[in-house]
């Protein structure tokens, strides 16, 4: 039975995901990558990476899905006109190349160690590090380089967003201000959707500590209360040059790289001392939910544009 | 039971299967975004039986997620309505 | 007994997203499709919601479910109108 579910739901993926990227209309692509991400958690789910699967349902179908809409309703806005398509040698080489990946993938997959692989390892040193949850011991004290790098690139990302504002619109509102019925459906939603999103969000940042769950999954969650509140019109939109987001947006990258210098007093880089792992890593966890939710909020809003005057 | 609740799983992975031919074809945004709002709620169901199956009770915590962020997505989608994507698609009285 | 009724429960749920399926499918218009989506697929959820919530270990996981079939009831009910009222748009 088990392989029975394995197996189809290994087919629809690949069957959706050759529908997404095959697919001519745009928006149809957007809902059938919307479906691929709740199908992938749903297969990490099945390789028992919980964690992962909570990521995934989070910021690949949820957040990622949510960013598709909009630039999909601006680019429709601009009425920019479709990409021609690339040239035929372009595709095969894409295609050769998309092959050979797959390929080098599967090789790899099928020499990797048995199980346990660096399981045992990761379970012998837990305790020094501050967590019951592996993963966040992996993410957060023996990967914390890796960590610290994708911050940085989030925060990168914002920044790439902001670049594509205009001169004149610089700086404003970003994206537009959302008008909504005050006693309709979408307000109604806007009430009492981020309370609920809030909790939740704050509940999976805290219980990362020894479950699944942690800073990306539950920043992304808190990201969503704030998308909703201004979507439906109940908070405005901030300003980029907002003292309080910038902080929330810095606060993350900041702390991070203040922990890392201080480990180089004490050992090396990034070194975290047994003794205040714990304390350190859930101020970690804590600072970089904020930034995330900020950064990836700020994402959704996009950049500045013209006709805001506030 | 395990046997049991994976065949359920599997019987809505199916009906969830069915639901993609939707989003191929359409006609109308709505329709397909109603084929995802499907594929969610059938994901939803296949976490809550996948989390007994395994007895791994922690994965509630994704089904709680799928289910905020597609309310969320719901939202972003009605947006996308109007031109210029900020409107309520109930104000009948500004047409963008 | 009590795996009885989570066998019972989750069966009828399945079949209530079966027929949500099909009407999705079959339904000859966006807002005929709507109900189908809308009414059978959330029961359905729900009695697959009691069914899990039998074989829960404890009161956490009992609340959590209920968490889980509420935000989706109420989202779908939101969502319910606000599609409709985007196919309503089309002529």
């Amino acid at each position: 039975m088990s392989l029975a579910f394995n197996t189809l739901l290994s087919l629809i993926i690949v069957a959706v995901a050759a529908a997404a990227i095959l697919g001519r209309q745009a928006f149809m692509a957007v809902v059938f990558f919307i479906a691929y991400g709740l199908l992938i958690a749903l297969a990490w789910l099945r390789l028992e990476a919980t964690n992962v699967a909570l990521a995934e349902a989070a910021i690949g179908a949820g957040l990622t899905g949510i960013l598709l809409l909009v630039a999909w309703t601006r680019l429709r806005a601009l009425e920019a006109p479709a990409p021609s398509p690339p040239h035929r040698l372009l595709q095969v080489l894409a295609g050769a190349g998309a092959g050979a990946v797959t390929l080098g993938l599967l090789a790899a997959i099928s020499q990797l160690p048995a199980v346990p692989g660096l399981q045992r390892d990761v379970a012998e040193h837990l305790p020094v590090t501050g967590t019951d949850n592996p993963v966040t011991a992996v993410l957060l004290n023996f990967r914390t380089w890796d960590t610290l790098l994708e911050t940085l690139v989030l925060l990168a990302a914002l920044v790439g967003a902001w670049t594509l504002t205009r001169d004149e619109d610089w700086p404003g509102r970003a994206g537009r201000r959302h008008r909504v019925l005050p006693d309709g459906v979408l307000a109604q939603f806007g009430r009492v959707l981020p309370p609920v999103a809030l909790v939740v969000g704050a509940y999976l940042v805290w219980v990362g500590g020894y479950q699944p769950g942690g800073a990306f999954q539950g920043g992304t969650v808190l990201a969503a209360a704030w998308i909703v509140a201004v979507m439906t019109g109940h908070l405005p939109a901030p300003r980029v040059d907002d003292r309080w987001m910038r902080m929330a947006v810095l606060i993350g990258p900041t702390f991070f790289l203040l922990v890392g210098l201080a480990g180089l007093v004490v050992g090396a880089f990034l070194y975290i001392p047994p003794g205040f792992a714990k304390p350190v890593l859930m101020a970690i966890e804590a600072t970089l939910a904020v930034a995330i939710a900020a950064t990836l909020a700020m994402l959704v809003f996009g950049a500045p544009e013209q006709g805001e005057s506030s | 039971m395990t046997g049991w609740l994976l065949l359920m799983a599997t019987g809505l992975l199916a009906t969830i299967a069915v639901a993609l031919w939707r989003i191929a074809r359409g006609p109308e945004r709505a329709d397909r975004m109603m084929s995802a709002q499907l594929i969610g709620t059938g994901g939803i169901a296949i976490i809550l039986l996948l989390a007994v199956a395994g007895e791994d009770w922690a994965m509630l915590d994704v089904a709680i997620v799928l289910a905020l962020l597609a309310a969320v997505s719901i939202i972003a989608f009605a947006k996308s309505v109007r031109r210029v994507g900020t409107g309520d698609p109930e104000d009948d009285d500004h047409h963008d | 007994m009590i795996d009885g009724l989570t066998i019972l429960l989750t069966a009828l749920g399945l079949g209530f997203f079966a027929v949500g399926s099909l009407g999705l499918v079959r339904f000859p218009d966006t807002a005929s499709r709507l109900h189908a989506l809308t009414k059978a697929d959330n029961l359905g959820l729900g009695l697959v919601a009691l069914g899990v919530a039998l074989q829960a270990p404890g009161v956490v996981e009992v609340i959590k479910l209920v968490l889980v079939w509420a935000l989706a009831l109420f989202s779908a009910g939101v969502a319910a109108q606000l599609i409709g009222r985007v196919a309503a748009r089309r002529p």
